[in-house]
């Protein structure tokens, strides 16, 4: 992490375990404000646990602030309302409800709505905008699943969970100009598989093994070195 | 023709009761995965409730008596299923065994308490001298209080639909049926719908409590559990969480009791029904409108 810049977001000794499992150890890291922190790592360290923990999706130890205010002991509506996005890995959009419900449902009472900005990026959404989430295609539903998060303005960090996954080159190409648009009027940590984006659109990232962080910084320090992405990654960069 | 005629009405009168139970009931578990076995006891509380408003204001007309018992009885319905979800549900959240259990002990502890307070025996219940009246339909003579029943569940189903469809609570409603945990993640207190669904629900059965008493003419401490169990019916045939399909299971379960019970043979009709869930259970297992709230 960058020293001197401003941290929005900071998690401090954050564990979560499920069952007899303990599956983040102690996460710690900060979020700086603006653009896209990378929250990297392979299947199964504990990325989508990290998103949910500090949502309070799950119950957890440890402390987690945002712009130094606390968010730790809150319910997970109170978290959110206080500025914190989210878009899981599974889209969850509502399916029985039309997109422009699922939209409405997202509306925050004191906050100004995207719409201009979430119609310019997703203009299906408008167009289709009767039609049941749940007819809608993988790639339709990850647009409304993002256009619900970038909706409101008072959010000030999204939490985008893979939102590559399971889709089509054309599509990972739209979400990827969205996430970078996005990047523009709030910020992110995002948890990506795909190599290819993260590296286009992250600039600092954090590496999770074993449920516990074993790299934060720039990201171009850690691809573009074959010994450290082989490390924190097991892979080789190249290769991606 | 008439007999054929006073059966469906009848029917329709007596699936109209099991949908008001059921509606609170389905909804209760689409939203918060509560089986709410307390929620016969918001029947039984709310038909004694009307019960006694109504002879409190014996000297009036009997028509302020009687809607005064709707009143009393919907109000109290509503307030009984709400301080049951403050006080008892609520801090058992995600915690079903002990939801179940409260939730049976409130429903035996209630039936003993009025059984103990009004005697088991069943109470006469004054109507409005229209209601003990017939009405000539196709041949049939129709008790009216037939068509109050159906009349008034149909405006709490049409009330339902609007407040799912066309309300921000009936939209977060609606979308907590699906996945509740995504619609805190939204920043939507859900809590609150919680409770609203809990008072509605209790609402509903505590008209269901006075309609059930006009219907039937008499009030009795067991009549709860008894419609408790027909609901639980509905509301698995119907689909868990769907206002529409306790709708139209209702309909088909006091339909298919009534005709069953007059032209085979009395307990026919309830076997059938049993029969109908375990049909819906292996062909259908959400129920027929299951996952559509609305």
């Amino acid at each position: 992490m960058n020293a001197g810049a401003e941290v929005l977001l900071r998690v401090e000794n954050l564990r979560v375990s499920i069952g007899e499992s303990q599956i983040l150890g102690g996460v710690s890291f900060g979020v700086r404000q603006g653009g896209i922190t990378g929250l990297l790592g392979r299947n199964g360290v504990g990325k989508t646990t990290t998103l949910r923990g500090i949502l309070g999706l799950l119950p957890r130890t440890g402390t987690v602030t945002l712009a130094g205010e606390s968010l730790t002991a809150l319910p997970v509506h109170e978290i959110v309302r206080r500025g914190v996005g989210y878009v899981p890995e599974d889209r969850d959009v509502f399916a029985g409800l039309t997109i422009e419900e699922n939209l409405r449902l997202t509306e925050r009472a004191g906050s100004e709505h995207r719409y201009p900005l979430v119609y310019e990026l997703f203009p299906e959404l408008r167009d289709r905008a009767a039609q049941l989430a749940g007819t809608l295609s993988g790639g339709q539903q990850q647009m409304l699943s993002l256009a619900r998060a970038l909706l409101n303005a008072s959010n000030r960090i999204l939490l985008i969970d893979e939102p590559t996954k399971g889709l089509s080159p054309v599509v990972v190409k739209r979400v990827a100009e969205a996430l970078q648009r996005a990047a523009e009027v709030t910020t992110i940590l995002l948890v990506e598989q795909n190599l290819a984006v993260a590296r286009h659109l992250v600039r600092d990232v954090v590496v999770l093994d074993q449920g516990l962080v074993t790299f934060a910084g720039d990201i171009a320090e850690l691809i573009d070195d074959p010994a450290l992405a082989r490390r924190h990654l097991g892979l080789s960069a190249a290769g991606h | 023709m008439s007999t054929i005629v006073l059966l469906i009405v009848t029917g329709l009168g007596l699936g109209a009761l099991y949908f008001l139970v059921a509606a609170g009931l389905s909804l209760i578990w689409g939203l918060m995965r509560v089986l709410n076995f307390a929620h016969g006891a918001f029947f039984t509380v709310a038909a004694y409730t009307g019960f006694f408003a109504a002879a409190a204001l014996a000297g009036t007309s009997p028509w302020v008596g009687w809607f005064a018992s709707l009143v009393a009885g919907t109000f109290v319905g509503a307030v009984f299923a709400t301080l049951t979800e403050i006080a008892l549900i609520r801090p058992l959240y995600r915690r079903p065994v002990g939801q179940v259990l409260v939730t049976v002990g409130l429903a035996l502890a209630t039936l003993a308490l009025v059984e103990g307070a009004f005697g088991a025996d069943p109470r006469q219940v004054t109507v409005p001298p229209w209601m003990a009246a017939t009405t000539s339909m196709l041949g049939a003579a129709i008790p009216n209080t037939r068509f109050v029943v159906i009349v008034l569940a149909a405006l709490v189903l049409f009330g339902l639909l609007f407040f799912l469809r066309r309300t921000r609570y009936g939209l977060i409603v609606r979308a907590g049926v699906e996945n509740r945990d995504m619609v805190s993640a939204l920043g939507i207190d859900v809590q609150r719908a919680f409770t609203l669904v809990f008072a509605i629900g209790g609402a509903a059965a505590g008209l269901a409590g006075v309609l059930a008493a006009t219907y039937y003419g008499t009030i009795d401490p067991g009549r709860g559990t008894a419609m408790l169990i027909s609901a639980f019916i509905v509301v698995v045939i119907g689909g868990l969480g769907s206002i529409a399909g306790s709708a139209l299971a209702a309909v088909l379960v006091g339909l298919l009791q009534q005709f069953l019970n007059f032209y085979a043979a009395a307990g026919v009709g309830d076997f059938a029904v049993v029969l109908l869930l375990a049909v819906v259970l292996l062909v259908r297992p959400g129920g027929l409108l299951g996952g559509k709230s609305a």
